[in-house]
């Protein structure tokens, strides 16, 4: 079933030269929604929905209020039911994947009675793991993100962007597939949104985790992005399926450029058309 | 300095003035002797009680069974609140029971438990129970079932089954809940196994005590006890506080 999706060739790519970069030897399609539909109290928020997101790839959902961008992600993640229709992760069931999902609540989403890198370890000793495979995974994770603050600590007893960053490195402990986060930035100050960004991109960079990221905030959905996802207000659509190939690693300089001011304002340009539709 | 000292002082003026109105109000003749005796020889009388021990029995008579009533109302309490709490299907369908047992003044029920235990130390440990029972059983189900989403989800996207998310998230996060449920329904066993020991023919115990006082007339010994009384209250509910301090460390946070 897998072949079936799949250009020979590019399979053949990924199977003979597994040291490639990233770019070469992953650009099929990860992610497949066909035929998806939802609704709410009989009213269709979903009809017929085909969206795919590519493997490896930083996708951004960004659309007008109500109009259901976290329920798509939640809907692919498997938090939310769907209606009708399929969504498949290079042909294998959500079951079959392994996901990582970053909440926007942050205080709700941690386990307070544990302490923050029991937190982390958490998905590891569900996944099974031994203790000495666990510590040593975690061990990696504080290294990968040069944590400077003390992680013995509860998670109520660290700042908000430290809580956060538990969260992230909880979510990317099993070595996810596919990283989904919510709105992991509107809970932050400007500066730790910067700083996460800046973690998010670092990850990305060195894993090449497929993202995909729910934001309602036009900048941070443009900066990480490789692909911005605009959608109409409901029923849903694609309003634009825009593609923005600026080099990384990027910078907070990189908001200057013209490639980015372009694209942030031709994202603005159809989110204000699809808000007056 | 001097306003950390001032601020440590604060609570202690509600109980001196208390002491000083009383004072007052007895020292002016206000109030008949022989309702009201002075704070000091209330005090006083209470001090030797407790010296020569006859008080005692009684304080540890109460507290024998408001201890016993309160843990069998715990141990059916807190896991029948989290397994009803589980299953809203469960909670909904003895959720009107529930709510109108909670409702009902235990007290009303006196006499149906006399019907069943007779005059016995059985009976008032019963219906304290049972009084106790509801309000934890309550809280320990609302606690549950109001476990913040996010984190059951987070469990489960984590690939948490209903078992692993019941164990790592729906019980501890029913814990400060319950700690409250455990810590009324302390109270509420103290306050009906003083009111069984009033009327339900008793020989020790704080209500029995209070009671007896009254009817011979020994205000000294009345007042006394009543403060006695409310002492255990107080310290149970602050040992309590201080145990759910301790174990449910993230309460409140």
């Amino acid at each position: 079933m897998n072949e079936m999706l799949l250009p020979d060739i590019e399979a053949a790519t990924a199977i003979v030269h597994p040291s490639l970069p990233i770019q070469l030897t992953r650009s099929r399609t990860h992610i497949t929604v066909r035929g998806l539909s939802k609704a709410f109290d009989g009213v269709p928020l979903y009809q017929n929905f085909d969206l795919d997101i590519p493997e490896g790839r930083i996708v951004s959902i960004f659309g007008p209020n109500g109009c259901g961008k976290s329920t798509i992600m939640n809907m692919i993640a498997g938090l939310i039911p769907v209606d009708a229709g399929e969504i498949l992760f290079d042909g294998k069931t959500l079951k079959e994947t392994r996901i990582g999902y970053v909440f926007q609540q942050y205080r709700e989403a941690l386990f307070p009675w544990i302490r923050a890198i029991d937190n982390i370890a958490y998905p590891l000793k569900r996944a099974g793991m031994g203790k000495a495979a666990v510590k040593a995974r975690v061990d990696e994770l504080v290294a990968e993100f040069e944590i400077r603050f003390d992680l013995s600590r509860y998670p109520y007893e660290l700042s908000g962007g430290q809580q956060q960053t538990v969260c992230i490195m909880r979510a990317l402990a099993p070595r996810p597939e596919v990283l989904f986060l919510d709105e992991p930035f509107s809970a932050l100050d400007y500066e730790m949104t910067l700083f996460i960004r800046d973690k998010l991109q670092d990850i990305y960079l060195k894993t090449g985790v497929t993202m995909v990221i729910v934001s309602h905030d036009l900048e941070d959905a443009v900066f990480l992005a490789d692909k911005i996802l605009l959608l109409t207000r409901r029923p849903t659509r694609i309003a634009e399926y825009l593609p923005f190939d600026l080099a990384r690693p990027r910078h907070p300089d990189s908001m200057a450029e013209s490639l980015f001011v372009s694209t942030k304002a031709r994202a603005l340009e159809i989110f204000q058309r699809e808000v007056k539709a | 300095m001097d306003a950390t000292i001032a601020r440590r002082l604060l609570p202690l003026i509600g109980p001196v003035v208390f002491f000083a109105v009383w004072y007052g109000v007895v020292a002016l003749g206000l109030v008949n002797k022989v309702l009201l005796p002075s704070p000091l020889d209330t005090v006083t009388f209470l001090a030797t009680a407790v010296a020569k021990g006859a008080m005692v029995v009684d304080i540890w008579a109460t507290f024998l069974r408001t201890a016993i009533a309160f843990l069998i109302a715990a141990a059916i309490g807190v896991p029948l609140g989290i397994a009803l709490g589980a299953s809203e299907t469960a909670y909904r369908s003895v959720e009107f029971l529930i709510d109108f047992f909670r409702s009902t003044p235990s007290s009303a029920l006196i006499p149906l438990f006399l019907l069943i235990f007779g005059i016995t130390d059985a009976n008032k440990i019963a219906i304290a129970a049972f009084a106790a029972v509801l309000v934890i059983l309550f809280n320990s189900a609302y606690g549950v079932m109001h476990a913040r989403k996010t984190r059951i989800l987070a469990a489960r996207v984590m690939g948490a089954n209903a078992w692993q998310i019941f164990r790592d998230v729906l019980l501890l996060e029913s814990l400060s809940q319950t700690f409250v449920g455990l810590r009324n329904g302390v109270s509420m066993a103290l306050v009906i196994v003083i009111v069984a020991e009033m009327f339900i023919g008793s020989e020790t115990g704080l209500g029995h005590r209070i009671i007896d006082a009254q009817q011979v007339l020994n205000v000294k010994d009345m007042y006394a006890s009543i403060l006695v009384t409310g002492a255990l209250g107080y310290l149970l509910n602050i040992a309590f506080l201080v145990m759910e301090k301790r174990f449910i460390h993230w309460s409140g946070k």
